[in-house]
């Protein structure tokens, strides 16, 4: 039977003038790593900071590794590895110095703090950086080694917000090889990201959180699945034709055509496939409307994500680098 | 090792920690060493020429009351220190490791003490060459060095609470001198608080920061005894007066400043 690394029932917690959480429920089973996908503000970081004891909920019941946050935060932060939305490294110290300040607080002894600090930096490919000062560090090292501090007491349970948020892309790939290597050693992972090819690349589940609730819950696949059967997709010549072509395609689709104006492109869900591209195709050229491309794919999860919070993700929204080209090409929905 | 060994233990950890980062930051370095020599030539010179106090000499009544507003004015760095760990997230960090919450005010604490044995020894010297004197045993002068870093250490936890407590590290320094610019002048630092009007007189006689500094100039023989410095009871039991303050201070802001980093996070 799988047991459960992280259970959250019914967790609000409200600030002053929001609430962050309003009944969030959440289950990460052992040994899987779970992407926690929402847009700014919807509540992820409060969830990770609930989960890593930094923050109490006002009510509602959470458990990791089988222990209560409220109740025992002290037992949860010793197998719990939390790395926060901005690297929370020392910039004055070395990153031997950050890890071995980490390694000491864990009470693994000078011997033993030393030893695993430099096994680290081993791992994270930054053992030539060692004695350098942090402010001397790129984005995506501090990153690194951020990462290499949340796993210095080798946890059971990992928690990583927003890990790549604000790094280039060269430095975000690195990234999740550290992260995927990190996975494939087989401890459980909580990631919070806004980027959906983040989600769909490094987790086994994505929870999908918006306005302090879970709206979805599944695999990548089964999310897909879940707001329906594929999309046809047509580039056309002209974006003067955009809204025309909506309106024509709108009869086969089975909810309504999103068009995009900067790269002139008409998206329509459609039940099943068959057949569906060669009467789209037929209708816009009935209509007098140029195709230059079309084509019939499965859902994205940006399409996932439009259809169950009605609104893209922010990266996407802000065309946000390293996002694929695919998703990013929706600029502004034109309504 | 028992919880409070190990709280103490991991607050020594941080306290290497911030001494590391204090000695690379220069600026910061120089303006605590800076700071205690410019007040006690501006003040010995300045001040010196124009103000008189019965029965010792100016610079022999002043030195004290530098040491004083020095200590004092070096426990914003214990704000300041807290709010930038905060902002930048690493007191997140720290919060999500099985320590005591209290190891990191400890070692904030602690190093902030070293900071101010060197400002002291600075300032000792710069009185010296300025024609200041001890005239007392060492036992008192030693006694006398204690008290006055035992305030200080007691005055970091006040100032924590300010710097776990604001918004961002750069409103730190302005919420603090709203506390200890009143506590370090309406006070007998710089002069006898007999000729100040009748309200701010009794607030300087039981003005912390006055029975401190009178028990520091008794123990180092600053004072005449032919001038008794006032008849209120913290004066005239300045030593006792100034134990009880730093027992209060310590037993009221360590568990408030403690409770207020239970709830800081990165903001």
């Amino acid at each position: 039977m799988m047991t459960a690394a992280i259970v959250a029932r019914e967790v609000v917690k409200k600030y002053a003038s929001v609430t962050a959480l309003d009944g969030f429920d959440l289950e990460v089973a052992e040994g899987t790593v779970m992407g926690l996908l929402g847009p700014n503000g919807a509540g992820k970081t409060t969830a990770v900071r609930v989960f890593a004891t930094l923050i109490q909920p006002d009510s509602g019941h959470v458990e990791v590794a089988g222990i209560d946050v409220v109740a025992n935060p002290r037992a949860v932060r010793e197998v719990i590895g939390l790395s926060g939305q901005y690297a929370a490294v020392d910039e004055l110290l070395t990153g031997y110095e950050n890890l071995e300040l980490i390694g000491r607080l864990y009470h693994l002894g000078k011997k033993g703090a030393k030893a695993r600090a430099e096994e680290l930096l081993e791992q994270f490919d930054l053992t030539e950086s060692a004695g350098r000062r942090l402010k001397e560090y790129s984005g995506g090292m501090r990153r690194r080694l951020d990462l290499a501090g949340a796993l210095v007491r080798k946890p059971k349970v990992l928690i990583l917000d927003e890990p790549t948020t604000g790094l280039d892309i060269r430095s975000r790939e690195a990234t999740w090889e550290a992260i995927g290597e990190l996975v494939a050693s087989g401890s459980t992972l909580l990631l919070t990201t806004q980027y959906l090819e983040e989600a769909d690349r490094l987790a086994h589940r994505i929870a999908v959180i918006d306005h302090g609730k879970l709206i979805a819950n599944g695999t990548a696949d089964e999310l897909k699945d879940q707001v329906g059967g594929h999309r046809l997709e047509v580039a056309l010549r002209d974006a003067a034709d955009l809204d025309h072509a909506r309106a024509v395609l709108a009869p086969i689709g089975h909810g309504e055509p999103v068009a995009t104006q900067e790269d002139r492109r008409v998206v329509v869900p459609i039940a099943a496939a068959g057949g569906v591209l060669v009467e789209g195709v037929r209708r816009l050229d009935m209509a007098g409307i140029e195709v230059i491309d079309a084509s019939v794919r499965r859902p994205t999860l940006d399409d996932v994500f439009l259809a169950l919070t009605g609104h893209r993700t922010d990266k996407a929204a802000q065309n946000g680098e390293g996002v694929k080209a695919e998703e990013t090409k929706n600029e502004e929905p034109v309504r | 090792m028992s919880a409070v060994g190990l709280a103490v233990g991991d607050g020594v950890v941080l306290a290497k920690r911030n001494l590391t980062r204090t000695l690379r930051v220069p600026d910061l370095m120089m303006s605590s060493l800076i700071m205690p020599i410019m007040s006690t030539l501006l003040f010995a010179y300045i001040f010196g020429s124009a103000i008189q106090v019965p029965g010792v000499s100016y610079t022999e009544f002043l030195l004290v009351g530098v040491f004083v507003q020095t200590v004092v004015f070096n426990s914003v760095i214990t704000g300041s220190g807290l709010a930038e760990d905060i902002q930048k997230g690493i007191v997140d960090r720290f919060r999500s490791l099985p320590i005591s919450p209290y190891s990191v005010l400890i070692g904030r604490t602690i190093s902030d003490l070293a900071n101010n044995v060197l400002s002291i020894v600075v300032m000792v010297a710069t009185g010296l060459l300025v024609g200041w004197r001890i005239d007392s045993s060492v036992g008192e002068a030693a006694a006398g060095f204690v008290l006055l870093l035992l305030f200080a250490y007691a005055l970091s936890w006040v100032l924590a609470v300010v710097g776990l407590s604001v918004r961002a590290p750069e409103v730190v320094t302005n919420a603090s001198f709203m506390i200890i610019m009143p506590l370090c002048f309406i006070a007998n630092t710089y002069v006898s608080p007999e000729g100040f009007p009748a309200v701010l007189r009794v607030i300087a006689e039981w003005n912390p920061v006055s029975a401190v500094t009178q028990a520091v100039r008794e123990l180092f023989g600053n004072t005449n005894p032919d001038f008794p410095p006032g008849a209120a009871w913290p004066l005239q039991n300045s030593i006792l007066a100034s134990f009880l303050w730093i027992v209060v201070m310590l037993v009221v802001f360590m568990p408030f400043a403690t409770s207020r980093y239970r709830k800081a996070v990165a903001r």
